[in-house]
């Protein structure tokens, strides 16, 4: 059976029990829609907190980024897991002990202001549309290798399953459909890993064998050799200064992306909302530690595999062939030598998408067509358990939080509901329009999403929590300033993407690019809602005693505390 | 629901807060130390087979960071636990 009839089936099988899943699960009234009920085990709630996270940016482009990037790659493996540091401390136990449904609920009933829900709204559904348009790319890529589909087809397919599983479930399904999911991500991650280590190394387990093993050495010598960068030296490819700035950047806007938020939400305890993170960060970690293991191994088996080789022989290679006629992957023999030149300068004749690396690995290393399959079916878990959890956060920003609590607040569950899933369709055909005409680079765009997450969200959620003089002048102003001023810097250096300028009209704000500018904008929103709040008068009294209840411990679990009565 | 914290509820948000800001020096230190203002010098430093700057920003930090929110749950258990005790002994 040929590699393609077998990732079929295979993607076949797993809809099929994520279909049975989603029909299991299904729900009828608004809480279970968004929030499942708050009924969720931890372990169960953890593994659907990864896959939530661990979209296609993770799966399929981040091994990808860090075999280029080498060292400095470490801005997507630190930014992207040690956000859930400042997730689970600060906001986390402190969001489920306010109990509420969605990220506008909490800054709207904190701040007394229906201006501050509509504007945490509006920074809701930015960020959700600028993430959910990687994921749509990631699935493009999987179903036009494997499906053999254009890639057009590919994305309609994608949306078609992603609204279908999502209009069954709410949110109830999609959290349990994402914790076997998680389970098909990692286990399509790992077998491949360990098959690789095991063929290089000689050691099954990928993270020891990165470690004690001369593979890096060797990588660093002959990437050396072939005039790239030394693949161990820190800041190589970014200067130190973004390195730290995207590297914030990307943590402080995982701590404020609402669909990750909203997830806390759905366990029935404080305590459950810490022991949910602890499940959540082991669960992510595993792939982000064999992450750095992955890109490196599958580096040194692609130079070793197509550079200084006839270029007949490497094309005449099965996996060659199929990955060019995708045009992510190009050879051309530029100086006519007949040889494959894969250097760091102008001489290089290999250009290849990042993306392709980890969907590739298993060809390149001629692992079974059984594990080739199991990746692409992986690949696509991870995009389309993200992009369901994306469609939900963005459908409940409109449903609830400016519907509902701004527009008709006398609308009964089934307006609401209807509401949402007409959201829900309409969202689904911007994202399938943008996974079609993607405005730039997949991992490019998510990184923007954090930034926004960073300058908008996360400083007003963190202040709303610990500094109680805060009051609804200093939150609105600070979500503007930051949003504002990370849109406009964003818009500037990468004029020529989204505008179409000839040159960038920034080139960097001082030295910082696109995706670290995010940390800028969050200082001055923390620097103005400071400043506004203390010029203006202290929030009223009934609000300052719901701070103190949030900061008071919780005596016991509170059985299934409804989330509806207000 | 009360105007204000009590004794016993402030001393508990006191705790709280000092375990947040002594973890938080720890994930700092590791991330934004060890991984990155301290990487040239690191550079040269060998862990096993490969430079310790390395091995930090793609393995040492992300093992910390799971440490951290680990302890945190397990730290806060212990905290409420603490808190129920002195609560019975008031009565």
């Amino acid at each position: 059976m040929s590699v393609e009839a077998i990732t079929i089936i295979l993607v076949l099988i797993t809809f099929a029990i994520y279909t049975g899943i989603g029909w299991w699960s299904r729900v009828n009234d608004t809480s279970n829609f968004y929030v499942a009920g708050q009924g969720v085990p931890t372990v169960a709630n953890g593994a659907a907190i990864a896959a939530d996270w661990m979209s296609a940016a993770s799966f399929i482009s981040m091994a990808g980024l860090v075999a280029f990037l080498g060292y400095d790659g470490t801005i997507y493996l630190m930014g992207w897991t040690g956000g859930y540091v400042l997730l689970a401390l600060l906001l986390a136990p402190y969001l489920r002990k306010f109990g509420k449904f969605t990220v506008p609920d909490f800054i709207g009933d904190r701040f007394y202001s229906s201006s501050a829900r509509s504007v945490a709204a509006v920074a809701t559904i930015f960020i959700s549309l600028t993430y959910i348009s990687g994921q749509m790319r990631g699935v493009g890529i999987v179903f036009s290798r494997y499906l053999q589909v254009d890639i057009v087809v590919g994305v309609l397919i994608g949306m078609a399953i992603v609204g279908f599983f999502a209009l069954l479930g709410g949110m109830k399904g999609v959290t349990w459909t994402q914790a076997i999911q998680y389970f098909v991500i990692i286990i399509a991650f790992i077998i491949p890993a360990v098959a690789i280590s095991l063929q290089l190394t000689g050691n099954p387990v990928p993270q020891l064998a990165l470690t004690t093993s001369d593979i890096v050495d060797r990588l660093g010598q002959i990437q050396v050799d072939l005039g790239m960068t030394e693949y161990m030296a820190p800041f190589t490819d970014l200067s130190l200064l973004n390195v730290f700035m995207v590297t914030l950047a990307l943590m402080a806007g995982t701590a404020g992306l609402p669909h990750v938020i909203v997830r806390f939400y759905t366990v029935k305890s404080v305590r459950a909302a810490r022991w949910s993170a602890v499940w959540a960060i082991i669960f992510i970690g595993l792939l982000y530690l064999t992450a750095p293991a992955v890109g490196a191994f599958a580096k040194y088996n692609l130079i070793d595999t197509i550079a200084d080789k006839p270029i007949e022989e490497v094309q005449s290679i099965e996996w060659v062939s199929k990955w060019e006629t995708t045009g992510l992957l190009q050879l051309d023999d530029q100086n006519g030598d007949g040889v494959v030149n894969f250097t760091g300068g102008d001489d290089n004749e290999v250009v290849i998408d990042g993306d392709i690396i980890v969907l590739s690995t298993p060809e390149v290393a001629n692992l079974a067509p059984f594990i080739i399959a199991l990746v692409a079916a992986g690949g696509l878990a991870a995009a389309l358990s993200t992009a369901s959890g994306l469609l939900i956060t963005m459908t409940s920003a409109v449903s609830h939080d400016i519907y509902y609590r701004i527009f008709n607040k006398t609308a009964s569950e089934a307006q609401r509901l209807r509401v949402g899933r007409i959201t829900l369709l309409i969202a689904l055909g911007i994202a399938a329009y943008v996974g079609i005409n993607p405005p730039g680079f997949a991992g490019e765009v998510v990184a923007l999403a954090f930034g926004l997450g960073a300058a908008s969200l996360f400083p007003v959620i963190l202040l709303g929590i610990f500094d109680k003089r805060m009051n609804k002048e200093g939150a609105v102003a600070g979500i503007i300033t930051g949003l504002s001023f990370t849109l406009i810097m964003i818009g500037a250096i990468l004029s020529p993407s989204i505008i179409g300028t000839e040159e960038p009209i920034l080139n960097s704000f001082f030295g910082i690019n696109a995706q670290g500018v995010g940390v800028i904008g969050m200082l001055l929103n923390f620097i103005v809602s400071f400043i506004v709040s203390r010029m203006t008068p202290e929030p009223p009294s009934e609000i300052q005693q719901l701070i103190e209840n949030v900061r008071a411990p919780e005596l016991d679990e509170q059985p299934e505390q409804s989330v509806n009565e207000k | 629901m009360k105007q204000t914290l009590n004794e016993k509820q402030r001393w508990y948000w006191k705790k709280n807060i000092k375990l947040i800001l002594s973890l938080l020096v720890v994930w700092a230190l590791v991330g934004y130390g060890g991984a990155i203002l301290l990487a040239e010098p690191l550079y040269h430093v060998r862990f096993f087979n490969v430079s310790l700057s390395y091995w930090i920003a793609h393995q040492g930090s992300i093992l910390v960071f799971i440490l951290l929110i680990l302890i945190y749950a397990l730290r806060m258990d212990k905290l409420d636990k603490k808190y129920k005790a002195m609560l019975k002994d008031g009565e």
